[in-house]
């Protein structure tokens, strides 16, 4: 789960991350009764969006005066910002954070993330601050240091000292950046953090170190632990059906083409989305019902399919283990009573009480198209939404 | 000959009382697998359909001998689970439970160092070595015995390539999903250099995602050292950046991980990459004549 900026501010802030004075605001008049409140500009005026990239696409603005700051927000209300991590249709601007200004000397790249090689929390860090740290990895990547940190022990301060040497800061510097990189460490673990990313950590004409962004992801799975971070998840950032079919527990994610996929397994449903394309169609969507799925459950995946405007035929291919094609069957039945269904449907079951599943199809009077395999299935969709 | 698990395996259910641990631990046994028991903390000295039931995995191996464990406790409890399992002695632990923590399996790796057990999973189908022991929650009848082993991330992908193998009359000697989470037990490099050793094992299908760099580790070790011919397909070509699909390991970020360069690095490393998931067997028929 990703949350906004101001929310990870505050999470740092909890853990005793120095972070820029700041608030969130939801109009324009009280960006410039925050501005004044926090004191002497300049100020930070910044669009909330779950994305990178808003200083491009004009989502942050320094502000000298007060009347500035209520200029900018109200400009940034209500637009739609695009960015390299939006996609083309951008998001819709609907809180502000309202900052603190500072004096920037110098800008560094701190993360922390779980790195797989490992299986153990990675400390990742830069000089080269403020860029887009993919791009730093792929053309130089001596200017990264890692620092694999033992669960056990936690991050030492041998290891925070160690990165602020590399990163070429003085010693009072140092001083300062390791109980940074320590609590930083421990706000990634308490809050069982997928990602965390300061970009850029700052460094001040005052020689002090300040995290003058914030980026941080949840790990979906633990978030039953973590009930107060769960409540910050924003709907406003999210597609309107895969909330829908978060709901029912249903891994969903919209796509831009016009075949809609039935599938269980996220890897099966992969594979699918795969062979649609290299018959030359292109999928809707991903959607796995996953293993244990119940009827109201399948019946709900099928519904969400139908209701998506753009689909003009769907694929449904279940290899049942766990998930039986009768349950398929029924569900798939029941959405097309409730909805209709007035697209082509290649239905491809294999699996766990398959006979049964195909006899309901086949008894259903519904027009469907059975297919054989995988291949047979998607050739079959391709064709029929191509006419 | 097979790796793993075979016909004298005998295996324990963690959380055997709930109805998923129940549901396949009776699949299991109908399959033929030597279930043994049960673990659920209070239900110690009971049974639940001729299943003995312990209150601890240390108990459950004293009584019935079991080296193997198979968990479906939930998400909460699973990386207790397994190192409960560990620590009892257990040689073979798989985890089948989905929506672990990350930071809990961490913990979990960390102290597995140095001891004497695998863990396959979490998030995982679980492994069979078809007509001997199934543990795990795969179809038991899609499978054959024969001369293939298969490793995937995924579950139903594995029995899709499973399929296409079996009604080609081609059997399995081990079938191992070892799960679709960022941090587990089991790469599938440790599986290829294990089906390398298997006398009985002589070819590979090896099913992988976009995400990590698993496939490509594994790929330098069929190049550099395997004398055995492997196929493979890669799941996600056609998944956008930046999003999740379901599996944690299955997404890519900046052209890392992404298919064409998975599939590119595979080929060069001699594996036979099937284009489409319906070819998996195929890929393999290329290389390899049973």
């Amino acid at each position: 789960m990703n949350i906004h900026e101001y929310q990870a501010k505050a999470i740092l802030r909890h853990f005793g991350v120095p972070v820029p004075e700041g608030h969130v605001v939801y109009n324009s008049n009280s960006a410039r009764d925050w501005a004044r409140r926090l004191g002497e500009g300049p100020w930070a005026v910044k669009a909330q969006i779950h994305a990178g990239g808003r200083g491009k696409g004009g989502g942050v603005k320094i502000a000298k005066t007060a009347d500035e700051v209520k200029k900018f927000a109200r400009d940034m209300f209500g637009m739609t910002l695009v960015t390299h991590q939006t996609g083309p249709e951008g998001k819709i601007v609907k809180r502000v954070l309202i900052e603190s200004g500072c004096n920037i000397a110098d800008e560094f790249y701190i993360s922390f993330l779980v790195d797989r090689a490992t299986d153990k929390v990675t400390l990742m860090a830069s000089a080269e601050g403020g860029m887009d740290i993919e791009e730093v990895a792929a053309k130089t990547p001596e200017k990264i240091f890692f620092e694999a940190v033992d669960p056990v022990v936690g991050l030492t301060a041998f290891q925070a000292r160690k990165v602020g040497f590399k990163l070429g800061f003085g010693f009072a510097q140092v001083k300062q950046a390791v109980p940074l990189l320590m609590n930083l460490y421990k706000a990634f673990v308490e809050t069982d953090c997928a990602l965390l990313e300061i970009n850029p950590l700052v460094l001040t004409g005052e020689g002090n170190l300040i995290c003058l962004d914030a980026k941080i992801n949840l790990d979906d799975n633990a978030l039953f632990r973590h009930l107060r971070i769960r409540d910050l998840r924003d709907y406003d950032e999210e597609d309107m059906m895969e909330i829908e079919a978060s709901q029912y527990d249903l891994s969903y994610i919209a796509l831009d083409g016009n075949i809609g996929c039935m599938v269980n397994g996220a890897g099966l449903a992969m594979a699918t989305m795969d062979i649609i394309k290299h018959y030359g169609g292109d999928p809707a969507n991903f959607l796995d019902v996953g293993g244990g799925a119940t009827i109201e459950r399948v019946t709900e995946a099928f519904k969400i399919i139908l209701s998506d405007s753009k689909v003009e035929g769907i694929l449904v291919n279940i290899f049942g283990g766990i998930m039986k094609c009768d349950v398929i069957a029924t569900g798939v039945i029941e959405g097309a009573k409730q909805l209709g269904v007035k697209v082509p449907l290649v239905v491809r079951l294999e699996g766990t009480n398959v006979e049964l599943g195909k006899k309901m199809l086949a008894e259903s009077g519904l027009n469907i198209v059975s297919a054989d395999g995988m291949a047979d299935a998607a050739e079959k969709i391709v064709k029929a939404v191509k006419g | 000959m097979s790796i793993l698990v075979d016909k004298n395996t005998k295996v324990i259910t963690q959380g055997i009382t709930g109805s998923t641990g129940l549901f396949h631990a009776q699949g299991a046994r109908d399959y033929g697998t030597k279930m043994v028991g049960g673990v659920t903390p209070g239900k110690g000295g009971t049974k639940i359909d001729g299943f003995p039931i312990f209150n601890t995995v240390e108990d459950a191996v004293k009584e019935t001998g079991a080296t193997a464990s198979v968990i479906y406790v939930p998400p909460i409890g699973s990386a207790d689970a397994i190192m409960e399992a560990v620590e009892a002695g257990i040689e073979l632990v798989i985890c089948i439970t989905e929506g672990v923590p990350v930071l809990d399996m961490v913990k979990v790796q960390k102290y597995m160092e140095g001891k004497n057990c695998r863990l396959v999973g979490p998030n995982c189908p679980g492994v069979i070595t078809p007509g001997e022991c199934k543990i795990g929650i795969m179809p038991g009848y899609i499978h054959k015995p024969g001369p293939v082993g298969v490793v995937s991330r995924s579950g139903t992908l594995t029995y899709e390539a499973v399929w296409q193998l079996t009604t080609r009359n081609i059997g399995q000697t081990t079938c191992v999903g070892i799960g679709g989470d960022p941090v587990n037990g089991t790469s599938h490099l440790d599986v290829l250099k294990m089906f390398e050793n298997d006398p009985a094992t002589e070819a590979i299908i090896m099913i992988g995602e976009i995400g990590g760099d698993a496939e490509e580790q594994a790929a330098a070790f069929v190049r550099d050292h395997m004398t055995k011919p492997v196929a493979a397909f890669i799941a996600g070509a056609t998944a956008p950046s930046g999003k999740r699909m379901g599996h944690a390991g299955a997404i890519i970020s900046g052209g890392k991980g992404d298919a064409a360069s998975k599939k590119a690095f595979l080929r060069e490393c001699g594996v036979s990459v099937a284009d489409s998931p319906a070819e998996m067997a195929q890929a393999l028929l290329k290389i390899w004549q049973p």
